[in-house]
């Protein structure tokens, strides 16, 4: 089958972006989005011009590099799904696919699709951990974890820190990402020391790295690859309120 | 080339304690002068930057990826293994160790691997310290299965994504090492030489993929921890920008190549459809422990599996390994599959793959059951091949998915260069010539959190913090070469783009040099690598310039480390006549298909040498000694 690609091509930071056409692109059935770029990729660089530039690393939906607007949508069409395991077949012969860059203010767009997600890491330097030095461990089975609990704190776990949470949000606010972070290290015990300070220390960082603010559209976790649930927002914002509690008295 | 392992004498047991206490250590005052460059931050590299900071170290740590939370090991499925034995099944270091040395065909250094047994219990003791959310029971209590061959459940897993959980617990830790100061996170960076200086490595080179800056780094020490050479195969289930540079650019710099030819193939992958395909996906191998494999009895039957009776299927493992049935080791089940297809029983059309059958255990076990161990999965299977399991067998056929070749390193982790450290899947590794399945996790965070932290020290105490300069003309040197490489293939403008090149040499060496070799098709392949090499200089096309963010030098460059490495490789499975683990050549195998070891001629690693670059590499040895687990025949039947 055949498909016409529109591609965001943008050379750098601060350069003026605009669409490129690429008509009539033959692809399978069974490739993968990501291979249909490479195809395109492959033929521009026999030409001498410049690759789609895009990031992806494992194409086995695992490790977040990936993900694209495509036709509207944060990783594009299809539900729990990374773009890098979203196949040609969802597309018809002879659509149109449009393909932009995440965009949102925390999230810079380095070239074509490529954007600047460090702002994330960032989030996690400022208390996404536990604090356990190497050696100092307990034995593993000296704190049994409820079934429940733990399978709880692993649905939060299961974040891969893709961004498309951000991208699908109107505000591009990036709590999701940061309420599956505080939600799993929150629900263990071994979280609960510095639960308090973790989840006030993240929404700082959140709020400084320039996300915007959440108002419950909900856009994230439909756009989400992996699930995760706008109950992790409630939960943060439970934290976050006995936090300031706690520091008040 | 001096190939001394440091590992000490007397009995197994206390080896490593008593090593712990004669190696040297640096002054906790003084830790805070000294400076590592960690290049890396997989399991191994993120575990051990976190590790050296907390220790009080200051470190660089260094990934290609936007995030050291990206790295390859994230996508690890199954799980890893350690010695608790909390299912109460006989399960000891000893045991690990002992399975460990006879998985790996007696390829493998002894003591190395009892450590790597012992340190095991304190990896999930840290990692469930550090929030990993492992599986659990009912009752609280962590759970286990059994996996990738072994007699006993040592597995720790999280659901299908064992990697993920245990990556991110090791990035969070960096992360607050990070915030604290002590590590200098350098993202979105490539190292593309290492420096060494009077012969000891004191930095590295490396481009910033955003700006394309090229940059010198100095430290006291230096340490890869850059993962696996697998992509030199173009199709297989490592991440896309796994590759061999690091480790390549070190061997040009004197450290010693251990092994290349000891690769590892994983039987059950998604096959190859049509040419287009990018990388190959694993299906774990956990589905083997309900799974059963089967190919249709008749030649060229390619009937929808639901159509063939069950007198007319083979369920050729446990044919032909009563014992360990559908669960014998990696390269045993690769090797079977491929022959079973090359003897005309593959199931895809136009293509070679074997069933993977779930009916029986959801009669047994009941849909749900089935789900729960395996729904994701399935789901994953499903979405990909658009075909689901509950409903149909899977398709599966072997591919390339791990090398157990890497960097040769002594028992303190140094490579053949001084101050140079090697650790995870990037160095030649506790298994021998094949590697046991939820081990690679296991090894990597031995090497990052317990044992790398403690032996750099030996070396750090014999060095004076802050001795080396980036004005050193080593630095200069190695500069000058980086980007005298990076200007050639930006100006060749040929007409061929470098993922061409790469599939070409990567359906050479799995042909040749694949999951069987034979002494001809070596030599088509050396003779041919050259060929490759010297139109891949001439007729790549790199558009656009080193000065900015540029994919597609990315590539070329890793693709031109390729070109080099495979011809080594090749050279290494040429010599090595005999066959062990998942190095099989036909010439050596017992009359029914086994591999045939020769523990006379070949009870070594071979380790390569560059000797410049007109001058084919050397090759050495550093003799194996088997102490404790005397080879035999593995056997699984
Ligand atoms: C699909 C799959 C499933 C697996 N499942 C299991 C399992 O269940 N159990 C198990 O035990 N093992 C498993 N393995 C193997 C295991 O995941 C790996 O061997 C292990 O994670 C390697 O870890 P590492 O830290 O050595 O390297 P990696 O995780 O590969 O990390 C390499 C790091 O080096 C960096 N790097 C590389 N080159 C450069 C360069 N030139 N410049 C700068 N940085 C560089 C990368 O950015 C990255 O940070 C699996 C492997 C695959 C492919
Ligand atoms: S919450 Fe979902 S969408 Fe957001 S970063 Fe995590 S996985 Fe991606
Ligand atoms: S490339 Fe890793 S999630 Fe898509």
């Amino acid at each position: 089958m055949k498909v016409n690609v529109r591609v965001w091509r943008q050379s750098g930071p601060d350069a003026q972006g605009a669409f490129e056409d690429f008509s009539g692109v033959d692809v399978l059935p069974d490739m993968s989005f990501l291979e249909m770029l490479d195809v395109i990729n492959v033929k521009l660089e026999a030409s001498g011009s410049e690759p789609v530039c895009f990031d992806s690393d494992c194409r086995e939906g695992i490790c977040g590099s990936c993900g694209a607007v495509v036709n509207g949508e944060a990783h594009g069409p299809g539900t729990r799904s990374t773009l890098c395991q979203v196949h040609m077949r969802s597309f018809k012969d002879g659509d149109t696919i449009t393909v932009e860059p995440f965009r949102a203010k925390a999230f810079p767009v380095i070239r074509d699709l490529m954007v600047d997600r460090s702002a994330f890491d960032k989030i996690i330097q400022a208390g996404g951990f536990i604090t356990a030095r190497t050696g100092s461990a307990p034995e593993a089975n000296a704190a049994p974890i409820g079934k429940q609990v733990a399978d709880e704190a692993f649905d939060a776990a299961t974040c891969i820190g893709c961004g498309a949470c951000v991208a699908a949000c109107p505000n591009a606010s990036a709590m999701l990402f940061v309420s599956a972070k505080v939600s799993h290290l929150g629900m263990l015990p071994q979280g609960q020391p510095q639960r308090l300070a973790r989840v006030e220390d993240m929404v700082a960082a959140m709020d400084a790295a320039g996300f915007g603010a959440c108002s419950n559209h909900g856009e994230c976790e439909a756009a989400c690859p992996k699930g995760i649930s706008l109950k992790f927002i409630a939960r943060l914002n439970q934290d976050l309120v006995q936090a300031a509690f706690t520091r008040r008295s | 080339m001096e190939l001394q392992s440091r590992a000490p004498e007397g009995p197994i047991e206390t080896s490593w304690m008593r090593h712990r206490q004669a190696i040297r250590l640096v002054n906790p005052a003084n830790k805070r002068k000294y400076h590592v460059i960690v290049v890396g931050t997989g399991l191994a590299g993120a575990s051990a930057s976190a590790t050296l900071a907390q220790l009080g170290y200051n470190v660089s740590a260094f990934c290609f990826q936007d995030s050291p939370r990206r790295a390859h090991s994230i996508a690890a499925q199954g799980g890893i293994n350690a010695a608790k034995n909390y299912q109460n099944d006989g399960d000891s270091i000893y045991r690990l160790f002992y399975d460990t040395v006879k998985g790996g065909d007696f390829r493998a250094r002894e003591r190395n691997v009892y450590r790597l047994a012992q340190i095991s219990v304190d990896i999930i003791d840290q990692c469930v310290a550090q929030g990993v959310p492992f599986a659990r029971e009912y009752g609280g209590l962590l759970s286990n299965r059994s996996f990738g061959g072994a007699l006993v459940s040592r597995t720790f897993y999280a659901r299908g994504q064992t990697g993920q959980q245990l990556l991110i617990g090791a990035y969070q830790a960096l992360s607050e090492q990070i915030a604290l100061g002590k590590v200098k996170m350098h993202p979105r960076t490539e190292l593309l030489d290492v420096v060494v200086v009077d012969g000891h490595a004191k930095g590295i080179i490396t481009r910033d993929l955003v700006t394309g800056a090229i940059r010198r780094h100095v430290a006291d020490a230096v340490v890869l921890a850059t993962g696996g050479y697998g992509n030199v195969f173009y199709l297989s289930t490592n991440a896309k920008g796994c590759n061999v540079t690091a480790t390549w650019r070190a061997y040009k710099r004197g450290a010693g190549f251990a092994n290349p030819c000891f690769t590892q193939i994983h039987p059950t992958c998604i096959p190859v459809f049509g040419d287009h395909q990018s990388k190959l996906t694993l299906m774990s191998e956990s589905l083997r422990n309900d799974g059963r494999v089967w190919v249709p009895k008749r030649v060229g039957d390619i009937r929808p599996a639901n159509q063939i009776p069950e007198e007319e299927r083979d369920y050729y493992l446990e044919r032909m390994y009563p014992t360990f049935g559908n669960l014998v080791p990696r390269d045993v089940a690769s090797r079977a599959a491929k022959r079973m297809c090359d003897e005309g029983h593959t199931v895809v059309n136009g293509g070679l793959g074997v069933f993977l059958d779930f009916r029986e255990a959801i009669q047994r076990l009941g849909r749900k059951v089935v789900d729960d161990r395996y729904g994701n999965l399935f789901e994953m299977y499903e979405r990909i091949t658009g075909e689901s399991p509950f409903e149909t067998p899977m398709k599966i056929y072997p591919a390339i998915h791990y090398t157990m070749g890497g960097l040769w390193v002594d028992y303190n982790l140094m490579s053949t260069v001084n101050g140079l450290y090697v650790i995870g899947e990037a160095n030649f590794s506790d298994h021998g010539a094949n590697r046991l399945g939820a081990s690679a996790l296991m090894q990597g965070l031995a090497d990052g959190y317990f044992v790398l932290p403690y032996t750099i020290g030996d070396y750090l105490a014999t060095q004076k913090a802050g001795g080396a300069s980036v004005d050193h003309a080593a630095f200069a040197d190695a500069e000058r070469e980086v980007k005298a490489r990076i200007d050639r293939l930006v100006s060749t403008r040929g007409k061929t783009s470098a993922d061409t090149f790469h599939r070409e040499v990567g359906q050479l060496v799995w042909d040749k040099c694949g999951m069987a070799r034979t002494r001809e098709g070596l030599r088509e392949a050396i003779a041919k690598i050259p060929e490759i090499r010297e139109r891949f200089w001439r007729d790549v096309s790199v558009p656009g310039s080193g000065a900015t963010t540029n994919q597609a030098l990315e590539r070329a460059g890793r693709v031109a480390d390729f070109l080099e490495f495979a011809e080594v490789m090749c050279r290494d499975a040429l010599e090595r006549e005999e066959s062990c683990g998942g190095h099989f050549r036909e010439e050596y195998q017992t009359p029914d298909g086994e591999a045939l070891r020769d523990d006379v001629a070949f009870a070594h690693s071979a380790v390569w040498a560059y000797d410049g670059p007109d001058r084919p590499a050397v090759r050495h040895t550093e003799q194996l000694q088997f102490d404790y687990v005397k080879p035999s025949q593995r056997s699984y039947k």
